[in-house]
């Protein structure tokens, strides 16, 4: 997330008040790390304000929490009479939510020292962790997919369709082919990416041939591919023959993501996702195509005068963000799934443009927000089996973190934090349809 | 603003091209009249196809042999496409398209109905109240869209309105109020949108698709905690009543669809009406139109350009609120999880498809309804036409009409463009 340049504060003179700070550019290195620390704090940069959007998102989460318990609720009825009850209630239930997130996300202190006295396993110690990997994986890959075309100047809404069909040619190709050991997953996976890229095949030349807005056909195609599963699952051939509900064969045991560990229910899905992430990092920094992309989504007149074919960028971009939503898909199939369902592939194309978005669009700035949203996601489970909090919380958690990232002058204002430059989040897309 | 209009530059037709809109759109009748005519005049049988006036197979009815109407009317549409290609006058190209385009869906119910029947009040019925929430969807993206603030968030509209009314329904124990708040949670979102969007500048397709989720959310997690519990005190919203005009109701077929129904199907015509009069008979329609496309101009001329857009963007809140209370107060009586189930964005669709106009929005929306009607009836009657492909077609034909393959679509100007002055 800091890892580009303009995202680091602009450090100020001793002389200027905080207000011109906005205005003061990047001075030279200067001050002590402790102070250039405790400034930065309280000014409005990436860093700082990711992090007060986050606290902003639970408050309004624990609000949410005590206003849907009647018996914290009937508390606060007799307030003025006794506020104690209704305040060390509503903090038990709100604190205790919130640390069950914690321990299914990160590690619960209970197995950890049993584990380092002896008494508990290994296994039980790291489960969070694998927890929150597993789920971060294939949200990784939908959000890698966002960010490349937003920095190409598209907004792939269409993660979620890709995904639904790099699920299906994922899963089909995991099932039908019957190759040999390594080569099945291989297959498979390739066979998912191809998928994704032709549903983002479809947008790409369409934008690139007639203007049609990606966003448009993109919505479009995430109900088609959506509805389209939930027919290719009945057919003969691909639904499961044992049973009669809507369910597909499941996937060679040679095709399906290896777990290390055994217990533990973490893949390879999730070191793939890492070096996808370094291979995308490359493709947009490194390489030529890259910088036809960055140089047609900063400005597309300027670099068709410059001889870039905008058409020709504009394909090939959707080609391969569509290649990684599907990429994305057969992890989930292929690493924790094993079989399709209509909704197999859960809402990862949606939480991949959350996770573009907090990611600020950068490459390993999206592999922390996937990881933080899987974090979530594993957290959730627990929440919901310990203290009975409905999992859909963590949907608004995450809806209202990437909110209040997207205006930084709200949390700006919030907390009065010193004016300091923020990555802007979609900046080059405020064009309309 | 000045890129969007090289683009529409680039548009723009000669006017002596031949293959001009017209006789695109001629030919892609007469390719799918063809289609009719040869495919589903070959696979229907030659039994009967009846069209009952009623709810049932009994009473009065259009009869055809299922062939002989296929045929006939696939060879309608191909007649049709035939008049747009020869070249006709520009007035008459609407009837033309509508007429090819109703060939070929009786070509196809003839081919789909030979052998049964098909109850004509229960279909038409069927296709309003289906496109209800398309309707109030699509016109409150008409008023955001129209005046430059991007509506994706339909869905998230209607998700908080259909909530909203099931649970103050409930607890009120009162229709009305129900109806009420499911507005109010129509204009949450909307305030949520247009703060993100017009205030903060936040780019409007990312708020609205953020929105999405957060009311996806927040409503799932409120009918965990509270309505799967204690679904008496929460989730058993009062029913809309049905109200019956004596005399307009005998009338046959629209009759019991138009006068002996609930207030909302009233209201989603009245709202059409209204809206498609405002836009362009009155004050507020013409500044809203000049916001929507030129916002610098219309700010010179002094009008209050962020202040419109709010007051749009919340009154479309307020329709699509409404519509969302379909949902919960007219055809199933609770709330559930994510229940909308993409209705949004298949009011966006035919608010696309529609070109941003009242009656085309409306005319499309009726459209997709019936195409929904249609999957629930092939599925019933164990047609071999899957439902899953029949409720695609919303997305298809927007996908199409976008890409301009057969006419192409353009949204107001400054569609989607904050604006800031100075």
């Amino acid at each position: 997330m800091s890892s580009d340049p303009s995202v680091e504060a602009p450090r100020e003179d001793e002389a200027a008040s905080p207000d011109d700070a906005a205005a003061a550019p990047t001075a030279g290195p200067g001050g002590s790390l402790a102070s250039n620390f405790l400034h930065n704090l309280w000014s409005a940069n990436t860093v700082v304000v990711t992090i007060w959007s986050i606290v902003l998102a639970m408050v309004i989460g624990a609000v949410l929490i005590v206003v849907s318990d009647s018996d914290v609720l009937a508390m606060f009825g007799y307030f003025t009479a006794r506020p104690s009850d209704a305040l060390t209630g509503s903090w038990d239930l709100i604190s205790g939510a919130y640390a069950d997130l914690f321990k299914g996300a990160v590690f619960d202190p209970a197995t950890m020292s049993a584990w380092l006295h002896g008494t508990g396993s290994w296994r039980a110690a790291f489960a969070p962790i694998s927890e929150t990997l597993t789920y971060a994986a294939p949200l990784v890959f939908t959000g890698l997919s966002v960010a490349l075309a937003f920095r190409g100047g598209l907004f792939n809404i269409g993660g979620q369709g890709q995904a639904v069909i790099g699920t299906i040619t994922g899963a089909v190709a995991g099932f039908a082919f019957g190759l040999p050991v390594v080569l099945n997953l291989v297959v498979a996976l390739i066979c998912g990416a191809l998928g994704g890229a032709l549903w983002g095949f479809i947008p790409g030349i369409l934008k690139a041939r007639t203007g049609a807005h990606e966003v448009i056909v993109t919505i479009m195609l995430n109900n088609t591919a959506a509805l389209f599963l939930t027919w290719l699952i009945l057919q003969d051939g691909v639904q499961d023959p044992k049973r009669t509900d809507a369910i597909s064969k499941t996937v060679a045991e040679s095709a399906q993501l290896p777990s290390f560990g055994g217990a533990l229910r973490v893949n390879l899905g999730i070191v793939l996702a890492v070096a996808v992430t370094a291979g995308v990092a490359w493709l947009l920094n490194r390489s030529s195509f890259g910088f036809e992309l960055r140089a047609v989504g900063a400005n597309p007149a300027a670099a068709r005068t410059a001889g870039i074919s905008v058409a020709r960028t504009y394909t090939l971009l959707m080609v391969v963000a569509g290649g990684l939503a599907g990429l994305g898909g057969a992890t989930q199939v292929l690493g924790t799934a094993y079989a399709l369902t209509p909704a197999v592939a859960g809402n990862i194309g949606f939480d991949g443009l959350l996770v573009a978005l907090l990611g600020r669009n950068r490459p390993w700035g999206t592999l922390l927000a996937a990881i933080l949203f899987g974090a979530l996601r594993a957290g959730g489970n627990r929440m919901q089996s310990f203290s009975g909090i409905s999992l859909e919380l963590v949907t608004v958690l995450q809806a209202l973190i990437v909110i209040f990232i997207a205006a930084p002058a709200l949390v700006k204002a919030i907390f009065q934090l010193r004016a300091a430059r923020t990555a802007r989040i979609g900046a080059t897309m405020t064009k309309g349809w | 603003m000045s890129t969007a209009t090289v683009e529409d530059l680039t548009e723009v037709t000669a006017p002596d091209r031949f293959w001009n809109r017209q006789r695109r759109l001629g030919a892609a009748l007469v390719l799918i009249g063809l289609l009719a005519t040869v495919v589903f005049g070959a696979l229907a049988t030659g039994e009967s196809a009846r069209f009952t006036l009623s709810e049932n197979a009994e009473g009065a009815a259009l009869d055809i042999q299922g062939q002989l109407g296929a045929v006939l009317f696939g060879l309608v549409a191909v007649g049709a496409g035939v008049a747009m290609l020869i070249g006709v006058a520009p007035r008459w190209q609407t009837t033309l398209l509508s007429i090819g385009i109703v060939g070929f869906v009786v070509s196809f119910l003839c081919w789909q109905v030979a052998g049964k029947f098909l109850p004509l009040v229960d279909t038409v019925n069927g296709t309003l109240q289906l496109g209800l929430p398309l309707i109030l969807g699509a016109m409150a993206g008409v008023l955001g869209e129209r005046s430059g603030v991007v509506n994706v968030a339909i869905e998230a509209q209607l998700l908080m309105g259909a909530f909203g009314a099931a649970l103050v329904g409930t607890m009120a124990g009162s229709v009305w109020l129900g109806l009420i708040s499911a507005a109010m949670g129509g204009v949450l979102i909307a305030a949520m949108l247009a703060v993100f969007a017009i205030r903060f500048l936040v780019d409007q397709v990312v708020v609205g698709m953020v929105l999405n989720l957060f009311a996806l959310g927040v409503t799932g997690f409120l009918y965990e905690r509270l309505m799967q519990p204690q679904a008496q005190t929460y989730n058993q919203p009062p029913q809309m009543p049905q109200w019956r005009i004596p005399g307009l109701a005998e009338v046959p077929v629209l009759g019991p669809v138009l006068f002996d129904t609930n207030l909302l199907v009233w209201l989603a015509l009245i709202v059409v009406v209204l809206i498609h009069v405002a836009l362009s008979r009155t004050r507020w329609g013409l500044r809203t139109r000049a916001v929507g496309e030129h916002p610098t101009a219309a700010d010179t001329v002094g009008i209050r350009v962020r202040g419109l857009r709010y007051l749009n963007v919340l009154l479309g809140g307020v329709v699509a609120g409404i519509g969302g209370a379909y949902f919960t107060l007219v055809a199933t009586g609770s709330f559930n999880k994510n229940m909308t189930s993409g209705a949004g964005f298949i009011a966006l669709a035919a608010l696309i498809f529609g070109r941003w106009t009242p009656f085309g929005a409306f005319g499309a929306a009726l459209f997709f309804g019936f195409a929904q009607k249609l999957a629930t009836y092939l599925s019933a009657v164990g047609s071999p036409v899957p439902s899953q492909f029949l409720n695609m077609l919303p997305y298809v034909a927007t996908i199409i009409a976008v890409a301009g393959l057969v006419g192409r679509v353009r949204a107001p100007a400054a569609d989607g463009q904050p604006y800031t002055s100075g």
